[in-house]
């Protein structure tokens, strides 16, 4: 089970609106690479990891990403509060604002909804670990994108932090993979034996 | 230190136990990680009672409902919410 604790993992308050940001930030909230893609891939492949390190490593690192899914939800919703009506059609955010208002909903910065297609749990240790060392490196690059199109200090610290988490992460699953590769008794680690 | 300071230095604390945390799954036997571990857990705890006692709590689970004549775990403004929070700008790690 969870428990839920008041508090953001890094704290954020974002003084100023801006309908250009709200528009993009969704991205990593709902996008193919964002936060609760990486929380579902991860809480779906713990189920068949082997190994207590890797087990441990998809756990905690699903769990943290929940506290993720929270910070980006954050940022898209202090990015929207007090924005006037021509700010919001400046920045093209009407088809969002006419579906959602300015709920958050979980979809891509083109709009396109959250889909789980983004994502595998293949039953395979070796396989799920290289798709999650993957997925860490692709949220690193959205979210260097992102800080390239963010000039807001109150956004750019959230965005950095959470960079930073993406590189932490990446290292500790290739530390879960080492474990995983022993444990299956390979000396490559690119196929699994199924003995 | 007020409610802003208390709370982030707890959020820092409680930060290096995530950390940690993970570090230690993939690294069990190193024992200077441990030792760091129990220290920064015994930190937090004191500043997390600490600040529940002055502010409210900040789980609902587990924690002690002081006020007999109110739920006070609705009382504090949301995570989310600019209310709750601080902006750390110009010192994250760059």
């Amino acid at each position: 089970m969870w428990i839920y604790e008041k508090k953001l993992e890094f704290p954020i308050k974002i003084k100023n609106p801006d309908a250009r940001l709200a528009k993009i930030m969704i991205e990593q909230y709902g996008g193919p690479d964002g936060e609760i893609g990486a929380a579902l891939r991860y809480l779906s492949q713990k189920f068949s990891m082997v190994t207590p390190q890797a087990q441990a490593t998809l756990n905690d690192i699903a769990t943290e990403e929940l506290a993720h899914v929270e910070m980006m939800g954050t940022i898209v919703s202090q990015l929207t509060q007090g924005l006037t009506k021509d700010q919001l059609i400046a920045a093209g955010l009407e088809p969002y604002y006419v579906n959602h208002g300015l709920g958050v909903y979980p979809s891509a910065a083109s709009g396109v909804p959250f889909s789980a297609a983004a994502f595998q749990s293949k039953g395979d240790p070796i396989t799920d670990l290289y798709e999650d060392m993957a997925a860490e490196q692709k949220a690193r690059s959205t979210y260097e994108y992102l800080i390239d199109l963010t000039d807001d200090p109150d956004v750019l610290a959230p965005l950095r932090f959470l960079r930073e988490r993406e590189i932490v992460h990446f290292q500790r699953f290739g530390e879960a993979l080492e474990y995983a590769r022993d444990h299956l008794n390979q000396q490559r680690y690119f196929f699994m034996n199924r003995k | 230190m007020d409610q802003a300071q208390l709370l982030e230095k707890l959020m820092e604390l409680d930060f290096m136990a995530v950390d940690l945390g993970l570090y230690l799954n993939t690294h069990p036997s190193e024992t200077e990680a441990i030792a760091a571990y129990r220290s920064v857990i015994t930190a937090a705890d004191a500043l997390r009672m600490k600040y529940e006692e002055a502010y409210g709590p900040l789980c609902s689970f587990r924690s002690y409902a002081a006020d007999p004549q109110y739920w006070q775990w609705i009382n504090a403004p949301w995570p989310w919410q600019k209310g709750a929070n601080l902006s750390l700008a110009g010192k994250e790690c760059q």
